[in-house]
């Protein structure tokens, strides 16, 4: 299966973040495109989640512009984020725990429904007809997922590694053009992580979803992405394939350290 | 044990109308972490409008059918309600996200005292009824069961069924609808519902338009039971124990915990009252409130605060 990339569909410019005193970020440029697994690597606060959420409009940097399938903003809004087609996971998950993993999927169609309340509630024709198509849609990601026995129970009760999926496929349901993945491996065994990459991978050749992902297991993250962007203490120390990045004198200094 | 029963369903309609502001106290919590300390003076507000429109609008409208007056008047208590929670949302709390719960606190005691004032000035200060034509008169039941058989107010029995109703209502709503999965998405975490393209802003007008709506339903049950007036923002605090007993995150639990203490207020006072000289239906919730502080602190339905060192 060779899938073909396309042209810049997410280009970050210039981006500086600082909280207070703190330089979160300083002067950060790369570029994704189109259906392609882009890779953000570093050690631990290098500020990866930083950046993910500048993207998703969770943070407003203080420089620098962000530009979206030709349209440029200075900052991003969550909500027009959402709807513009980018959707995301989280590190520590986030999910609606007393909902049940149909539920969870649901909400992430929330913005595709269009029938209105009274209609929804008296369960008229179309609204009913409606329901059942993102019903159908979200069964598909579950199938996709592999959690199809666990469909009802309440979120809050399953096992971590399944948490994840649901985190996954919430996102799914809506359908991304740019899914960002916020350490989708993190806390997984090795078994986990293995169908997490296959998830990752089918979502990005399947359904040729983008995908930009954070992660600070190299093995990973080497394996499955196109082109990686690593960043130290805030800044891109270095910009390319994985080989290239693998090679990268000043990258190997920030993840082993260095002699002097 | 015709007695019993009596005392019984007089606690439990007692307790739906605690029941019905405990939830407004719930939904609003649920959805925005805001303990609403205005939900009483919410109620009183809905109630005061209630009762001027269903007084104006045979006045000057000329429709003198007390249904279709009722039915206006209720809509248009209900459009101002509507009105009261978009601003309270969009002038006070919008500005005050992510601030310590402590001073959302505040601010809601500060919107409870002007509405209060913004209700008596528009709507005045006086005793109003509200009359939405429930019978009056009690009836007996269950007359072969028992000697003499068990005297029910209709009154209590309809208000039951008009609270039930709603809890129905709220129950279609959150379970059946996306906007009801909307709201129990905001209430699990706000982070995540933006993620999702879910507007924050729009669910917590949502929420405090329902949280409306269900103090104008309590307001109007309680205005026509005991007439609309200044004291009826003090249900609030009657309401306070349940949503401890209950839990400040469960609907369920603001039904039971208003049942529970209903029932538990009539039979305390009717059965242990004489031993101590009376008066045990003012304080008794409260103890047993500060009972269950003591022993199950989520309450009865609440979830479990777990936190990590």
């Amino acid at each position: 299966m060779s899938k073909k990339i396309g042209d810049v569909i997410l280009d970050v410019k210039n981006i500086s973040l600082s909280f207070g005193g703190v330089k979160a970020l300083t002067d950060i440029s790369f570029n994704v495109r189109e259906h392609e697994v882009r890779a953000i690597i570093g050690p631990n606060g290098a500020g990866k989640s930083s950046m993910l959420n500048c993207i998703n409009g969770v943070y407003k940097p203080q420089q620098g512009s962000i530009t979206f399938r030709g349209k440029t903003f200075g900052h991003m809004d969550s909500h027009q984020v959402a709807v513009m087609g980018i959707g995301r996971t989280f590190q520590n998950l986030a999910l609606f725990k007393g909902m049940s993993v149909i539920d969870n999927i649901m909400t992430g169609r929330n913005l595709k429904i269009k029938s209105n309340l009274l209609m929804q509630a008296l369960r008229i024709g179309p609204a009913q007809r409606e329901e059942e198509f993102h019903r159908e849609k979200v069964e598909h990601i579950i199938d996709f997922l592999e959690i199809q026995a666990f469909r009802k129970t309440p979120v809050g009760q399953l096992p971590y590694g399944l948490q994840k999926r649901v985190d996954l496929g919430r996102a799914l349901a809506m359908e991304p053009q740019v899914l960002l993945l916020d350490e989708p491996m993190a806390g997984m065994n090795v078994e986990e992580k293995q169908d997490m990459c296959r998830f990752v991978l089918d979502v990005n050749q399947e359904f040729g979803t983008t995908v930009v992902l954070i992660e600070h297991d190299m093995g990973v993250v080497m394996d499955i992405s196109d082109r990686v962007v690593v960043l130290d203490y805030g800044k891109k120390i270095g910009d390319g394939t994985p080989d290239e990045v693998r090679n990268n004198e000043e990258v190997i200094s920030a993840y082993l350290g260095t002699s002097h | 044990m015709a007695f019993f029963l009596e005392t019984l369903f007089g606690g439990l309609m007692a307790g739906m109308l605690y029941s019905l502001v405990a939830l407004g106290f719930v939904l609003i919590y649920k959805a925005s972490g805001v303990f609403n300390f205005a939900q009483g003076a919410m109620v009183l507000f809905a109630a005061l409008a209630m009762a001027r429109f269903s007084e104006w609008v045979p006045l000057y409208t000329g429709i003198t059918d007390p249904i279709a007056a009722n039915l206006i008047a209720f809509a248009g208590a209900g459009v101002v309600m509507f009105v009261v929670a978009w601003v309270i949302e969009s002038v006070v709390l919008r500005h005050l996200v992510n601030q310590e719960g402590t001073t959302l606190l505040m601010a809601t005691l500060g919107i409870a005292y002007f509405l209060e004032g913004l209700g008596q000035t528009l709507f005045g200060s006086d005793i109003y009824k509200i009359d939405i034509g429930m019978p009056k008169d009690p009836v007996m039941i269950l007359e072969s069961a028992f000697e003499g058989g068990i005297l029910i107010n209709k009154e209590d029995f309809y208000a039951a069924l008009i609270a039930a109703a709603l809890v129905v209502l709220l129950s279609i709503f959150f379970q059946k609808t996306s906007t009801g999965r909307a709201l129990r998405a905001v209430a699990d975490d706000h982070q995540a519902a933006q993620s999702i393209g879910i507007p924050l802003n729009r669910i917590w007008v949502i929420v405090w338009c329902v949280a409306g709506v269900v103090a104008l339903v309590a307001g109007m049950i309680w205005g026509s039971k005991l007439g609309v007036q200044f004291s009826l923002t003090t249900i609030a605090l009657r309401a306070l124990p349940v949503v401890i007993l209950g839990g400040l995150t469960s609907v369920p639990g603001a039904i039971v915990g208003g049942l529970i203490i209903g029932v538990g207020e009539k039979l305390s006072e009717v059965f242990l009252g004489p031993y101590v000289g009376g008066g045990i239906e003012i304080w008794f919730a409260y103890v047993l409130a500060l009972g269950f502080l003591l022993i199950r602190p989520q309450g009865l339905f609440g979830e479990k605060i777990i936190d990590r060192v």
